[in-house]
């Protein structure tokens, strides 16, 4: 009976185990095979063609594919530095009562359902932006190409950076402010114990010892903000052509599928959209991955400093 | 660092630029604590913006009734789908924690846990599209059920995570006194170990399920075809649900239906929020009984 009980209990667990490596790869390949018909007829020249004309059965996703890095990366070069700030004062400066409250506080963000972030986005954010920021930064910078005119309505790839920012900012705020927690007291205190201020111990000791942790942590926000198909499909305006200036209209790979999926009629047309699927797998695989191997090695060095 | 050569005789005053790097780190601290200070009031905004809207939006009748009037078939709904999805992924995700923690073959551990990371990382309009192809595609028809396990593939990395870590601060004489005793090891999982992370492994599942009932990306594809003027619970059909209500009254643009979605999102907020706090109270009072035992 218990040999039997232990075998059973051992043979579920392993077949649990094996269920979730086969739903990995079963994914993957659902995918590609989804895809295999654009992939036949588009080949690699699909990932940079620019026209998305379903009516006339051709496909490229370069438009998306320059909308899904712009829109991330800008949403990571803003919410970065705020959340390693946010994390610093989480673990270092915030007095212990507050610390309580204000991390809380700060997971919730991540806990904001997309779709509602992306409505009050549509509603509130994306006229804001189009009244204020968007004048503003136009009138000051615009010179840099990068900030043009505002348009007519507030969707643009960079309404959709600032939701993007807004999420992206909750994950790697937690996870730099786990890192910072972990950096050892007493090197600290040495440093400071050598005459360094507070910024002085930040920048000498807690920063260089966590920047490994830190690059992990920005590249899975990144992953979450590549992947992101609602709230961006709410704000982004679904433009069809790359342009220079962020308060033009854009669109992402993941906001195009979730935008002409369910409307995808034509053979093709669905094919394409898979395909944009494969494109968007192999980017955001290629990111986590990264941030693994990056994040595992930190903690080798973590282990060789104890 | 310093130019000058070491004078022991000199007195200890502080160097000329200290005034300044005193200053550089006040602002720093300043910077610092804005930045907190924003993420809180972004929260603040739009959890604001939300109550103040849907409060309007929300009555009696909008909670009870079906459409054009009310959204009480997608709130039936959405607990129907979350609700497979967790007996879905709740077994397979505790079962997959023991398996690393309790049989756990180092050399089967690691491609494990990178596999859950993955997981876990995985776009959801992907995990969506990958039913699709499973389910939607074999069975000719969107149904509640391929939106429920898709919601499952979300849930399961979070509750097989957080399980695996609540197994782990398991005290390890509870084992060892139940393999003192001469238990056997299924035995020790199921009535020791289990009960005693019990408030662990319902963290996790309360936060998965928090995390999936907000889902949009996979429903969109997999079951938003509804009607919702009543509830339908088959699911087999298309089954009604409150995010894509939301994406879909979201591109229809009609003050009206702006209305209800601001009543619908704050029904799916206040219920994401209260059992996000839940959750975090169940883990703090779990961290405490086991630093106790």
């Amino acid at each position: 009976m218990d040999r039997f009980g232990d075998a059973a209990l051992y043979g579920f667990c392993v077949l649990a185990a094996l269920l979730a490596a086969a739903t990995l790869l079963a994914i993957g390949y659902q995918i590609v095979h989804g895809a295999s018909p654009a992939i036949s007829k588009f080949g690699l020249g699909f990932v940079f063609e620019t026209k998305w004309l379903p009516s006339f059965g051709v496909f490229g996703a370069g438009t998306l594919l320059f909308g899904t890095l712009v829109s991330s990366f800008f949403a990571l070069f803003l919410g970065a530095p705020i959340a390693i700030a946010i994390g610093l004062y989480l673990s270092l400066l915030a007095p212990r009562g507050l610390r309580a409250v204000l991390s809380p506080l700060v997971e919730m963000l991540a806990a904001i359902p997309s779709v509602i972030l992306g409505f009050w986005g549509i509603l509130i954010l994306a006229p804001f932006v189009q009244g204020s920021i968007e004048p503003w930064l136009n009138d000051t910078l615009g010179f840099i190409p990068l900030f043009g005119p505002p348009q007519t309505t507030g969707s643009s790839i960079f309404t959709a950076s600032l939701i993007l920012t807004i999420m992206v900012i909750p994950i790697i705020a937690s996870i730099s402010r786990d890192l910072f927690l972990a950096v050892p007291r007493d090197v600290q205190d040495g440093a400071s114990a050598l005459g360094a201020t507070r910024w002085e111990v930040v920048r000498g000791v807690v920063l260089p010892s966590t920047t490994s942790g830190i690059v992990a942590a920005s590249l899975l926000g990144l992953g979450r903000a590549l992947g992101e198909a609602i709230a961006v499909a709410q704000v982004v305006g679904a433009g069809e052509a790359i342009k220079a200036s962020l308060f033009e209209t854009g669109d992402t790979l993941a906001a195009r599928i979730a935008n002409q999926f369910p409307g995808a009629i034509t053979e093709m047309h669905k094919a394409s959209l898979f395909y944009l699927g494969v494109i968007l797998l192999v980017i955001g695989l290629a990111s986590n991955l990264a941030a693994q191997w990056i994040g595992r090695r930190f903690d080798y060095q973590r282990m060789a400093t104890r | 660092m310093s130019a000058a050569p070491f004078d022991p005789t000199a007195p200890l005053t502080p160097s000329g630029n200290l005034r300044r790097r005193r200053l550089f780190s006040r602002f720093a601290e300043y910077g610092a604590t804005s930045a907190a200070l924003v993420a809180v009031a972004v929260l603040a905004i739009v959890v604001y913006s939300v109550a103040v809207e849907g409060a309007s939006a929300i009555s009696l009748d909008f909670l009870f009734e079906g459409a054009p009037v009310g959204i009480a078939p997608e709130l039936v709904g959405t607990a129907e789908l979350v609700a497979i999805a967790t007996v879905i992924a709740a077994p397979i995700g505790v079962l997959i924690a023991l398996y690393l923690t309790e049989f756990g073959d180092r050399r089967a551990a690691g491609p494990l846990r990178t596999t859950l990371d993955l997981m876990n990382g995985l776009p959801s309009i992907i995990i969506g599209l990958f039913i699709f192809g499973l389910i939607v595609e074999a069975t000719h028809k969107q149904s509640g059920f391929a939106g429920s396990v898709a919601l499952a593939i979300i849930m399961l990395p979070i509750i097989a995570r957080g399980t695996q870590e609540v197994l782990l601060l398991v005290p390890a004489n509870l084992r060892e006194a139940a393999d003192a005793l001469g238990v056997s090891r299924w035995r020790t999982v199921l009535g020791v170990i289990l009960p005693s992370a019990m408030g662990g492994i319902l963290t996790a599942t309360v936060l998965a399920v928090a995390r999936a009932a907000g889902e949009t990306a996979p429903l969109i594809l997999l079951d938003s075809a509804f009607d919702g003027s009543e509830v339908s619970l088959n699911p087999f059909e298309a089954v009604p649900n409150i995010p894509t209500t939301i994406f879909r009254l979201s591109e229809e643009a009609s003050p009206t239906g702006f209305a209800q979605a601001w009543g619908a999102g704050l029904v799916l907020l206040v219920f994401i929020m209260v059992s996000s706090l839940c959750a975090r109270m169940l883990l703090a009072r779990t961290r405490r009984r086991m630093a106790a035992q």
